[in-house]
């Protein structure tokens, strides 16, 4: 039995603003297990990154519960790596932050770095690198303080089709190699069934969870062969469906 | 990566030429203006087409200042405005800094006080001149108080947008990331506000001689700008001119040097 990492229960979210209040999602009920990826997709303005900001505790729900087990690291949709920092001192930023910064968290963070390509460009500066590599930096960067979930928002959304077809691989290998559990959220239907192990569609504002599919694809996790496989084409027909139901 | 000038092609090479070319001729150009104005204004006094007595001219601006030297006066003048120009500047940035500061991270402080700023924003320094001379004196105080006051705010209103136009993004990730507001504002808000900064001293570097020379045309007995308004009721324009030539190279060189901090600093941290 795996263990539970993140889950939602009942989960209410009221946004106040000055011209009124938004219910933002509404029963929102929905787990992540311990190694698992799970993508979540909604039709736009249903408050998806509001979810993100629920599941990392920077907001906090009207009704309902918000569990997490362990550490968050966030990947945003652009890079958000820090100009005037090289790559390297990049990759520190969380590890600054929480006050892990040793000899030993700094060699893993490097080592991360040159397992997954990084190495020559320790020393540059993110505007020296493609928005690929940028990407990837980014991701290494959510990894050096080791998170107990990953959760992505939209993280490809800023790149061109053909980087977006590598780096979506890049970083699903990257994840499934270091066995961390995900929480994907996208509007992009195809991105979802070629990356998750479980697909939850979203209803339209307030959000709660409209269908829940589990892809198995024959244990193929490589997003681009499952680009290629049959059963991709009729889960993107059923998934989008659902969504403009 | 080393520019081998072997490893480029000839087209490459011609075109570098051309650029030099043109560099070479926007200085020309350049030097030559200012020369060929010079001349004219010799010209034209020596000639009898402008009255030397209204218009000076370089040759009698650069005997003023001759005569400035022998007496012993020309660097005490130019030292009073530059110490009085270089206190008022550092105080106001240091200050305005500061309080830009506090109110990136007050809320509510900045919002009591934002109107307030805005106003004296508006408010014409110069009409403070009579209270400064009561406060302060007729002495250097009373100078370096109109600088600040001239610049401050400026200064504030800078710094201030430059802080809250940090990208908010940014901070989502820091805040995921567990970090505190004091954290926040040394990581990001004040790494990122770094061209805001220095475009900021420019502004400052301008409103610094504006605050000084105002307050020495209200107050001062030693300065340029004493010089300038006691050539002026003298109608010794020689005198007015030639303060206004120093002053003119004064401010340039304090505004290069702001570039050349520029490119220090911004070397260091960006491409």
């Amino acid at each position: 039995m795996k263990e539970k990492m993140l889950s939602f229960d009942d989960v209410k979210l009221i946004y106040h603003t000055v011209r009124g209040e938004v219910t933002a999602t509404q029963n929102l009920t929905f787990t992540v297990d311990e190694g698992e990826f799970v993508a979540i997709i909604g039709p736009s303005g249903c408050g998806k990154s509001t979810l993100l900001s629920l599941a990392a505790g920077l907001l906090t729900p009207s009704e309902g519960k918000v569990f997490c087990r362990g550490t968050v690291g966030y990947m945003l949709q652009r890079d958000e790596l820090f100009p005037w920092r090289t790559i390297e001192k990049n990759l520190y930023l969380p590890l600054e932050v929480k006050k892990q910064l040793s000899p030993e968290t700094k060699e893993r963070a490097r080592a991360l770095a040159e397992k997954y390509g990084l190495k020559e460009f320790l020393q540059s500066y993110p505007s020296q690198l493609s928005g690929g590599m940028r990407q990837r930096a980014a991701l290494i960067r959510t990894l050096a303080s080791e998170p107990d979930v990953l959760l992505l928002d939209e993280p490809f959304s800023a790149l061109d089709y053909q980087t977006r077809l590598n780096v979506t691989r890049d970083v699903s290998m990257i994840i499934r190699s270091e066995g961390k559990t995900a929480l994907l959220i996208t509007h992009d239907i195809s991105e979802a069934i070629s990356l998750a192990d479980r697909v939850i569609v979203l209803t339209n504002r307030p959000a709660r969870v409209a269908h829940e599919h589990p892809l198995d694809f024959d244990g193929e996790t490589d997003p681009l062969r499952r680009r290629e496989n049959k059963q991709f084409s009729a889960w993107f027909e059923l998934l989008w469906k659902e969504l403009n139901a | 990566m080393k520019k081998d000038l072997k490893n480029y092609s000839k087209e490459h090479l011609l075109f570098l030429k051309k650029r030099k070319i043109n560099l070479a001729i926007v200085w020309a150009l350049r030097v030559g203006l200012l020369l060929f104005l010079l001349l004219f204004w010799e010209l034209s006094t020596r000639l009898g087409w402008a009255d030397p007595f209204l218009t000076s001219s370089p040759s009698r601006i650069l005997n003023t200042i001759g005569a400035l030297y022998q007496e012993g006066t020309l660097f005490y003048h130019i030292g009073v405005t530059l110490l009085e120009t270089v206190a008022g500047f550092l105080v106001a940035v240091a200050a305005g800094c500061l309080i830009a500061l506090a109110f990136w991270w007050s809320d509510l402080l900045r919002r009591v006080l934002e109107p307030y700023v805005v106003v004296l924003n508006a408010l014409p320094k110069i009409a403070l001149g009579p209270l400064i001379i009561i406060w302060f004196g007729t002495g250097s105080k009373a100078i370096v108080f109109m600088t600040i006051a001239v610049g401050l705010i400026v200064v504030i209103m800078h710094m201030l947008s430059a802080f809250l136009e940090t990208d908010p993004n940014k901070i989502l990730l820091l805040r995921s990331m567990g970090a505190s507001k004091l954290q926040i504002l040394r990581k990001l808000v004040i790494p990122s506000s770094l061209s805001a900064f220095i475009s900021m001293l420019k502004v400052a570097v301008g409103m610094a001689w504006i605050g000084s020379i105002m307050g020495e045309y209200l107050v001062s007995r030693a300065g340029l700008g004493y010089l300038i308004v006691y050539g002026g009721q003298v109608f010794k324009l020689d005198l007015v001119m030639s303060a206004t030539v120093i002053l003119c190279v004064l401010a340039a060189a304090m505004y290069f040097l702001v570039v050349l901090l520029e490119k220090i600093l911004v070397k260091n941290t960006d491409n």
